[in-house]
């Protein structure tokens, strides 16, 4: 796509810049003159302003000039040689675009065949290749720690990728999953159904599956809240469906905050959780490998990886 | 009246000038400690770094800055065109609307409300009062020019001129924007071209405000301070001309490997490796002038000021194209390397001239000597180990966290996560704190030794005399 709208305005840019040029060299021309013999004194131009303020007239310095003269010489090539006169494009053919495909490239012949061997080994054998994790390890504190937190440990909104509660499963297949298409956790908001009372009531149950102490008369009005509404997504038990990201409420771990407030909050207004998908952004090998890194975070890697 | 000068205006904004320094310093240098210790801004919204850094700059280009440079002006028109200013109300207006458009700065800029156009953050409101200041102005200044007592325009009022005309046309263009409310607007560009737009002016607000608005101050009181005549009329014509007409080139240096199309940033690379020798022959001119009189350096602290501000006018604008050539920003551009950069411009050129005009300038306008000389050696010798502790602290910074950003292992992966580069940064942002305390200390000991010279003397009434030679 031209970056101009009409012909027009490339000559215009030319046209300006050449005559920017041009028209500089002109200047510093015509005002070179006024050498002096050695020896000869220099006289002011004859004005005073302010009683005292006069004003000599020096030749231009000649170091000076010469370094004026090779900045607009360089100028002139340079503009020869790369984009810059309007819609020419440069004797060297040069692009910005152009310089960061190749510079991909290059890093594709470089790195590719390291990244193409790991991909061939599944992450259940490649976990236990330290090279390999070292190099997931790497790319998670690039790309992954703006929200899981330098130690994978997450915050608030963000899950910690260390306490073996999965949200979308724990395999390392189901994590390659997370990782290459990203993830959409949509809770909707109950509290125009469920009214205060009811969000209130819900909240004493979903805060007694996991063992808290609880008022036994509202969480009893909860349980029924419970099993008519969210028993759908969350389980009858409370433990969660990782097939559709809903959190296991019987654990104790609490992604969006485990205080009573949090737990009535995320009911009576609901969560939108986005992980961004990356096979796109990072390419297919690279997610493996982050999915090995991450897979080897697990603590008990044996018993749910069978 | 007709036959006095107008000091009355030139004595607010040079006092301004000082006030406004310090709180400009001041918030400079909590900002500065909140990026060594981040838990300073209290969780106090007002206090974060995102809005004080803002007010910081707007406080000590505008207000501190632009108060030296109204406060000059005035004062050099009047003094080289042998006449009182044209209209005494339109140049109260100006002082007393500036001062509002700074304090309506100071209220909105911590609470949030900001264009997010950088070093243009005012909304739609105050750009209007600007604008209007603005109008004022030039009408105050351009109006006493033309009924100047000599014939030639003395070049101080070139730079004065260029700067008020360009500042007009860029605030005028970039602040273009659709209101939605009173307090919110959003600019009429979108997407590249209000990124071009934005940094044409940004470039150019150096350029034009700092550079050229300074340029003037220079012309007057080197010559004056060092009592010789200026080195070169005909260098004179020549970078001002070259400097002016390239300067307004450069802003896409700012855009490199950005979507600007290629053409752009080609163009304000050239032009700005072109502006080179233009911003150098400002230096010379200055510092030449000197020539036969370089003993005064000794004894006369205030010349110092002025002439150390020219070798960083001379360093700092030799870094600047040097940082315009896509290769060095390729490594300089986003680290802390510019902030050493802008910093060596503001403190070491804008900041050191201004001081030195002002110790030139308050002691005339209240017919006093100076409290004390030795306070002034004093305050030259913090002031310019702050500024060394600044900006050696950030090219040290700067050029490790630019390499640390693209280190590589051997896998292709990067070496240091974003945040180890931060850690790194730590030592660094507290040595520059400690040069931006330096710095405010100077300004405060400036404040006293100013304080004492001025307190109960009575305002100079100087009557204007008549233009010397054959005019």
């Amino acid at each position: 796509m031209s970056d101009f709208t009409s012909g027009f305005w490339s000559w215009f840019i030319v046209l300006a810049t050449v005559l920017s040029i041009a028209g500089v060299l002109w200047l510093i021309r015509w005002m070179s003159g006024g050498r002096r013999a050695p020896g000869e004194k220099v006289e002011t131009m004859g004005h005073v302003w302010d009683e005292n303020l006069e004003e000599l007239n020096n030749p231009l310095p000649r170091w000076w000039l010469i370094k004026f003269y090779l900045t607009l010489v360089f100028g002139g090539v340079y503009l020869l040689l790369y984009p810059g006169l309007g819609t020419f494009k440069g004797l060297l053919g040069w692009t910005g675009i152009g310089q960061y495909e190749q510079e991909v490239a290059a890093a594709e012949v470089e790195y590719g065949p390291l990244y193409e061997k790991y991909r061939a080994i599944p992450i259940a054998a490649l976990v236990n290749d330290p090279a390999a994790v070292q190099v997931g390890e790497r790319l998670f504190s690039t790309y992954c720690t703006t929200c899981h937190g330098s130690d994978a440990r997450g915050v608030r909104g963000f899950p910690n990728l260390r306490d073996d509660d999965w949200l979308y499963g724990g395999t390392s297949a189901d994590i390659e999953q997370t990782i290459m298409n990203g993830r959409n956790g949509v809770m909707p908001g109950w509290e125009p159904i469920l009214g205060y009372e009811g969000v209130f009531q819900a909240a004493e149950y979903v805060s007694s599956l996991s063992g808290r102490e609880v008022d036994s008369v509202v969480a009893g009005k909860g349980k029924e809240i419970f099993v008519q509404n969210c028993a759908v997504c969350h389980g009858a038990d409370g433990a969660g469906n990782t097939q559709m990201g809903a959190p296991n409420l019987t654990d104790n771990i609490w992604l969006h905050g485990g205080t009573q407030k949090r737990i009535q909050e995320t009911i009576a207004g609901g969560r939108n959780s986005h992980m961004p998908p990356h096979r796109e952004f990072l390419g297919e090998a690279k997610v493996h490998l982050l999915a090995t890194y991450v897979f080897g975070l697990r603590v008990d890697r044996d018993i749910t990886e069978r | 009246m007709g036959n006095t000068y107008n000091y009355k205006v030139v004595r607010q904004f040079a006092v301004m000038t000082i006030v406004w320094g310090i709180v400009g310093m001041l918030v400079g240098v909590i900002i500065a400690a909140q990026l060594a210790w981040p838990a300073l801004n209290f969780d106090i919204p007002w206090l974060t770094y995102g809005r004080l850094r803002p007010l910081h700059t707007n406080a000590v280009i505008f207000a501190f800055g632009g108060c030296a440079l109204f406060a000059t002006s005035y004062y050099v028109v009047q003094r080289t065109c042998h006449v009182r200013l044209c209209d005494d109300r339109l140049a109260a207006f100006t002082f007393w609307g500036w001062q509002a458009v700074i304090l309506a700065a100071a209220v909105t800029l911590p609470l949030g409300i900001t264009t997010s156009k950088e070093y243009a953050e005012l909304e739609w409101p105050i750009d209007i009062l600007i604008t209007l200041v603005w109008l004022a102005y030039a009408y105050v200044y351009f109006g006493t020019i033309l009924k100047r007592r000599v014939r030639h325009i003395y070049v101080a009022n070139w730079f004065y001129g260029a700067f008020i005309i360009t500042v007009a046309l860029l605030h005028v263009v970039n602040s273009a924007a659709l209101p939605v409310n009173f307090l919110k607007s959003y600019s009429v560009y979108a997407g590249v071209q209000d990124a071009m737009v934005q940094w044409w002016y940004g470039h150019n607000a150096v350029g034009f405000f700092l550079t050229a608005g300074f340029l003037g101050m220079m012309y007057y009181f080197v010559p004056k301070q060092a009592e010789r005549p200026v080195y070169s009329y005909r260098l004179s014509i020549v970078h001002f001309w070259a400097l002016i007409f390239v300067y307004i080139w450069a802003g896409p240096h700012h855009l490199h490997y950005t979507a600007l199309p290629d053409w752009a940033q080609s163009l304000g690379m050239v032009m700005s490796l072109i502006l080179l020798a233009p911003s150098w022959g400002g230096m010379i001119n200055g510092i030449m002038t000197l020539s036969g009189a370089w003993q005064k350096l000794r004894t006369d602290p205030v010349l110092r000021f002025l002439i150390v501000s020219l070798s960083f006018y001379g360093m700092s604008t030799f870094e600047g194209p040097m940082m315009s050539i896509k290769t060095v920003n390729a490594l300089s551009h986003y680290t802390d390397w510019t902030i050493g950069h802008v910093h060596s411009g503001a403190l070491g050129w804008v900041a050191l001239v201004s001081i030195g005009s002002m110790y030139f300038l308050l002691p005339r306008l209240y017919g006093r000597e100076i409290h004390s000389t030795k306070l002034i050696e004093v305050h030259f010798w913090i002031a310019t180990l702050g500024i060394v502790l600044y900006i050696s602290s950030m090219w040290v910074a700067g050029i490790m966290q630019g390499l640390m950003w693209r280190a590589v292992n051997p896998d292709g992966t990067l070496i240091y996560s974003f945040v180890e580069s931060v850690q790194a940064m730590h030592p660094f942002y507290i040595i520059r704190t400690a040069g931006g305390l330096f710095f405010l200390i100077g300004m405060l000991i400036m404040a006293w030794n100013l304080w004492k010279t001025c307190i109960g003397a009575q305002p100079v009434s100087a009557p204007i005399p008549a233009p010397a030679g054959a005019h």
